[in-house]
């Protein structure tokens, strides 16, 4: 029988101080010389981090009551417009939202102040009730006045993604950055090896209740995230080609730091937010130690064309070859260059390895798995 | 043999003297012109590289100054907030002539001046907008 350890001796061997903990980029490179066997006999954990643009992210804020109170019907954060429908004085402030379609300053930005502990310009309005008496309300709030801040994001992590290129004689602006025309760049926005779904590419350890690295802090895995997808080919690698598992995250941005959340414009797109996401793989059995092990090389995505009214797929490439700096594409060289910070994602699974070796942070097991999946709906227009 | 790249200002009112022409013939200063923007009346841009050696460039320079046209090196003219940079890449995405590279052992961006060629796509490709040019 093959062997195997469970999260609880994990954690036991993490509070005495003897759990070996590695980066993923760590144990990739172990797993040149050593079996999944042995990788699973040497390492208890395997750190995963990225630091990439999540525009699917945003905050719930509860500002407190004013006297006499106020039922927020619409409100705005330095101008930026945030959703009031939910109650008296609660807000969800979306990183993408923006006061007019051309603002380089939006929902990101907001945060990115809130987190930093700076003064944000709070202006809400409301028809007035019996119980709510107020109608305008001017102030200025920061992290220490409000009650909650909690960054709740419905679609991080993105289990590997698409390389963007331009096929047409013009630019592109894109959010997958700016696309030079007649293919003169290919951008990509994953963490490679590093990127915490493909080091757990069935979700066997990360499910509902996972305890994560988010933004500066310790936050959780809510849920599966929006457009979660398990019905992608798997490659021989059984790593998932193209867009396929996210996950929603929560955590409280109170905590937070601008080291792991930055805000971002992409031009002629919009705005949009870098979040920093850590997540901790336990080595329960030959299988995950197998998995953890994945390289650049065998990490495979398919190539989109921008230009293209359906993002023609061009190809598939493996992110060694993008991280290299150079693909090729139909005998063409294309320059490649990442959206997704690399270094920055190396120092959370770095923060992430030293607060689990320090005994600081624990692993979990999630409360409930994930459903498999066959794929999304598309809108249809019906009218 | 140095090779360096420099904006040249010329003010609206510039003597009309032929600064490119005498710095290869009476200088002997290799001159690649990566951009240029000089129209009547208004204040012009020259961007160029110039190869030649230490004294000869000093002696262009001065000759260049003469004819009140400022020569700046081409890395006083751009400001890059290293300090604020989350080395994501997006910048290097679009600079073609290679200034702006992701280095593959530290995954850090690197910034060589000396192959800009004053595009400015970068101003508008970085997400953070760390980048800003004053030609002046």
């Amino acid at each position: 029988m093959t062997k195997k350890r469970s999260i609880e001796e994990i954690n036991e061997k993490i509070l005495s101080g003897k759990a070996v903990v590695l980066t993923s980029e760590q144990v990739s490179a172990m797993g040149r010389e050593s079996s999944p066997a042995e990788v699973m006999n040497r390492v208890d954990v395997v750190t995963t981090a990225t630091f990439g643009p999540m525009c699917s992210s945003g905050m719930f804020i509860n500002f407190g009551h004013t006297t006499p109170p106020i039922r927020m019907e619409r409100i705005t954060l330095n101008n930026v417009p945030a959703y009031a429908g939910i109650a008296a004085v609660d807000a969800y402030l979306g990183a993408t939202e923006t006061a007019l379609p051309h603002d380089q300053y939006g929902g990101a930005h907001v945060i990115e102040e809130l987190i930093a502990g700076r003064d944000v310009l709070l202006q809400a309005t409301a028809k007035g009730t019996d119980c709510y008496p107020r109608t305008e309300v001017k102030t200025l709030i920061n992290k220490n006045t409000v009650n909650e801040m909690i960054m709740f994001n419905p679609r991080n992590a993105y289990q590997n993604y698409n390389v963007a290129v331009n096929s047409t004689q013009k630019i592109k602006y894109t959010y997958m950055g700016t696309l030079l025309p007649a293919f003169g760049n290919a951008t990509f926005s994953t963490s490679g090896e590093l990127s915490p779904l493909l080091n757990d590419p069935e979700m066997r350890t990360i499910g509902i209740g996972t305890r994560i690295f988010f933004g500066g802090t310790t936050g959780y895995v809510a849920w599966h995230g929006t457009q979660f997808n398990t019905g992608k080919p798997l490659n021989k690698h059984g790593v998932p080609v193209g867009n396929s598992a996210t996950l929603a995250l929560i955590g409280n941005a109170k905590q937070m730091s601008n080291r792991f959340i930055r805000a971002a414009y992409f031009e002629k797109y919009g705005v949009s937010i870098f979040v920093g996401v850590g997540i901790p793989i336990p080595v329960i059995d030959e299988d995950m130690a197998r998995r953890v092990m994945i390289r650049n090389s065998q990490i495979e995505t398919n190539i989109l064309d921008y230009g293209s009214p359906g993002h023609d797929n061009l190809g598939r490439v493996d992110y060694r070859s993008l991280f290299s700096g150079e693909i090729s594409l139909n005998g063409k060289k294309i320059r490649t260059a990442p959206l997704s910070s690399l270094k920055v994602a190396r120092e959370i699974a770095e923060i992430l390895r030293e607060e689990i070796k320090g005994g600081r942070f624990l692993l979990t097991e999630p409360v409930e798995l994930f459903q498999k999946t066959t794929g999304l709906n598309d809108l249809e227009i019906r009218l | 043999m140095k090779s360096r790249r420099f904006v040249l200002t010329f003010p609206p009112e510039a003597s009309g003297e032929p600064i490119t022409y005498n710095f290869i013939k009476k200088y002997d200063i290799m001159v690649n012109i990566v951009r240029a923007d000089v129209s009547p009346g208004k204040i012009g841009h020259l961007v160029m590289e110039m190869t030649a050696t230490g004294k000869v460039l000093k002696d262009g320079m001065e000759y260049i100054r003469q004819q009140n046209v400022a020569c700046e090196p081409i890395d006083k003219k751009i400001t890059y907030r290293s300090d604020l940079c989350i080395h994501c890449g997006a910048c290097s995405a679009v600079c073609f002539p290679g200034a702006l590279t992701m280095k593959r052992q530290t995954a850090e961006l690197t910034f060589e001046p000396e192959k800009c060629v004053v595009c400015e796509l970068c101003l508008t490709a970085c997400p953070l907008k760390l980048f800003s040019i004053d030609l002046g």
